[in-house]
């Protein structure tokens, strides 16, 4: 898939670097050094090594015989839920950490939603021995309230972000903030496929081990490099992304991207971007986003804080375009409903943004000897407190 | 080209002062009383701020006014609106300061054809990269008189700050300090970089601003530039008891003292 992207960082008409003049040098030197230090063969083996041994890859492709029977179709889950710190996210984190520490940057500051990828950023600091300041929304660290127990356990320092919606676009604003006011020593880990060129493109390299092990896992499983479907639930998109990454080629693999519709796509409470979103600028990056007509971000709903963003990484919005991925979206009550689900019949208990990729399943029409993957991309533990709710 | 700001630039070299401050702020339809009253007073160049929800080079004392003009009901439709009409009494040059995303969805070609209309007279977009600019919007902003506005800051390379100054036409913006707006600048610490702009001899000349709040740091960032650009303070300063002219006069008056 790297053939979609252009030097200046564009999918199309989508990505870019939108950035002010005070973000020029550290972009910059992000653009002009990631490609030759992320491809070199010492630090191919340096974040393959830690991704083995320390994050515990690959992770299974679960072939799950009760969704199976239930859904009609060969259903596996691919268990990014079992890495250390439990989502995909630390993928992203080792791999942007190593690249810091190769730049020379002494500090390391990144935005959370869920708290996932604080964590995942929290413990890539406390391995390579860098400081760490995580900005979370407020309302987000009220409702994950544990993960931010372990971002401090760990280390960091949580700052809150209170402008806006207290959540992760007003997070991601203040983790900019900060990186304009501390643009020497400092790298931004940014957690998802958003932000300015090269974020978009190199947090979807970090991620695309996941659609790589899936190839090698199906060939032995099922002898095809090419499942039927592959589902991930869509928050900035790096979950997705890298469950897609290897089969966006192929003509056969129906990628299929799952929104957070909040309370119904129509309700004014929602974070499906993709279904309302118009084209413009957020974080830097030109993409689909919920806006007004006057061009002001809206203030998203989704029961989960990972999903709960107005924009989309642009290379979603690339492949909406050009119809390469099919975009739906699942409401907060189908999620709830689904992560029960997985957890009664399975005994997973899925992250509540995973929950929207399962919810998927009950609207699909398979046939039975199509092969489906679903992204499970994080454990439930940091959402215990909303399931509870939903139990009682 | 007959703009008012580079004729500005061309005959004033020294002491200019230029006021920021956000559209729709305190109230819905002081866009228009503060510029009227700002005309009468020492000041060269105002800036109007179109508000927006993420706007990212910003710290709390603009986003915060921001939020409240948004809250009031302003949007970039309203502001022009609001403009109609200020030429007939306001001569000051005006820059309108926004975020890119505002002009796309209003419409790039519409946008400026408004400036003209209303009589605005340059653009900052902090968020448009210089080659983007120069693609896709500098044969529209000269079509319709407007003058782009570029920012360097102490990190800029002086290679970047050369290429910025080519491309500039009527004053550059230099960032005081690896700062949002509203920072405090400490002069001393920047004394190096004001000396490295001016030993580059760019043609075009620079006000300094972000940080700059009160008569000393004006006063001290007019001996190393054209003048400085005050957003933050102002906007503190309008936003205190009494009634708005008197607290705007007040602050102008202040900061334009000699002692
Ligand atoms: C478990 C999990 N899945 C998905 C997401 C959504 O992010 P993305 O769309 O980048 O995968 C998050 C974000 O926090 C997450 O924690």
């Amino acid at each position: 898939m790297k053939h979609l992207i252009d030097e200046n960082g564009f999918y199309g008409e989508f990505g870019g670097a939108f950035i002010p003049e005070m973000l020029y040098p550290n972009v910059k030197e992000l653009q002009d050094n990631y490609k030759e230090i992320t491809s070199s063969k010492s630090f191919q083996q340096e974040f393959r090594k830690i991704l083995k041994e320390y994050v515990g890859r690959p992770t299974p492709l679960y072939y799950s015989k009760n969704l199976s029977t239930k859904y009609g179709a060969k259903l596996y889950l691919k268990r990014e839920d079992l890495n250390h710190t439990g989502a995909h996210k630390i993928n992203n984190t080792i791999g942007q950490i190593i690249l810091a520490q190769r730049l020379g940057k002494k500090r390391i500051i990144a935005e959370t939603g869920a708290g996932q990828h604080g964590v995942a950023t929290a413990t890539a600091c406390a391995l390579m021995g860098m400081d760490c300041t995580i900005y979370m929304g407020a309302i987000d660290i009220e409702r994950q309230a544990p993960n931010v127990k372990k971002m401090k356990m760990l280390g960091a320092k949580v700052v809150p972000a209170t402008s806006g919606s207290k959540t992760l676009k007003d997070a991601t604003n203040e983790a900019i903030r900060a990186w304009i006011q501390n643009p020497v020593d400092t790298h931004y880990i940014i957690g998802s496929v958003v932000g300015p060129h090269p974020y978009p493109q190199m947090v979807a390299d970090f991620q695309s081990v996941i659609s790589e092990e899936i190839q090698i896992q199906l060939a032995t499983e099922e002898g095809t490099t090419k499942p039927d479907y592959v589902i991930a639930c869509v928050g900035g998109g790096s979950n997705a992304i890298g469950a897609f990454y290897h089969f966006i080629d192929n003509n056969h693999t129906k990628l299929i991207a799952v929104e957070a519709a909040g309370l119904g796509v129509s309700s004014g409470k929602t974070a499906a971007s993709i279904a309302l979103g118009k084209k413009g600028i957020i974080h830097a990056s030109k993409t689909y986003l919920m806006q007004t007509n006057d061009g002001q971000i809206v203030e998203p709903h989704s029961i989960s804080a990972g999903l709960d963003y107005p924009g989309i990484g642009p290379v979603h919005s690339y492949l909406y375009d050009s119809s390469k991925a099919e975009f739906t979206s699942v409401t907060d009550q189908e999620a709830l409903d689904a992560g029960m689900q997985l957890a009664r019949t399975e005994g997973i208990i899925p992250a509540l943004e995973s929950s929207h990729a399962l919810a998927q399943l009950e609207k699909m029409n398979f046939k039975s000897s199509d092969v489906v993957v679903v992204n499970l991309s994080g454990r439930g533990d940091k959402d215990m407190g909303t399931y509870e709710k939903y139990v009682k | 080209m007959n703009n008012r700001i580079t004729s500005l630039f061309e005959r004033k070299k020294k002491d200019i002062l230029n006021i920021y401050f956000t559209a729709g702020y305190p109230e819905l339809d002081d866009t228009a009383r503060i510029l009227k009253h700002i005309s009468t007073l020492d000041v060269d160049l105002v800036e109007i701020g179109i508000p927006f929800s993420d706007p990212l080079a910003d710290g709390p004392t603009i986003q915060n006014s921001g939020s409240i003009a948004l809250e009031n009901g302003i949007s970039l439709a309203k502001i022009f609106e609001q403009l109609e009409g200020v030429r007939e009494t306001v001569d000051t040059p005006i820059i309108l300061m926004g975020y890119l995303n505002s002009l796309l969805q209003f419409g790039e070609k519409e946008f400026c054809q408004r400036c003209e209309e209303v009589g605005v007279d340059g653009l900052i977009i902090p968020d448009m990269p210089l080659g983007y600019y120069q693609k896709h919007y500098e044969t529209l902003f000269k079509k319709h008189g407007l003058v782009n506005i570029m920012l360097v800051t102490p990190e800029t390379s002086e290679e970047r700050i050369r290429e910025i100054d080519a491309k500039s036409e009527a004053f550059i913006y230099a960032v005081s300090s690896n700062s949002i707006t509203g920072g405090s600048v400490n002069v001393n610490a920047q004394v190096e970089y004001y000396n490295r702009l001016n030993a580059m001899n760019l043609t075009t000349p620079h006000l300094i601003g972000f940080g700059v709040s009160d008569r000393d740091s004006f006063n001290n960032v007019c001996q190393y530039s054209a003048g400085g650009i005050i957003g933050s303070a102002f906007i503190k300063a309008i936003n205190q008891e009494g009634a708005l002219e008197e607290n705007v006069t007040k602050f102008i008056t202040e900061i334009r003292s000699k002692n």
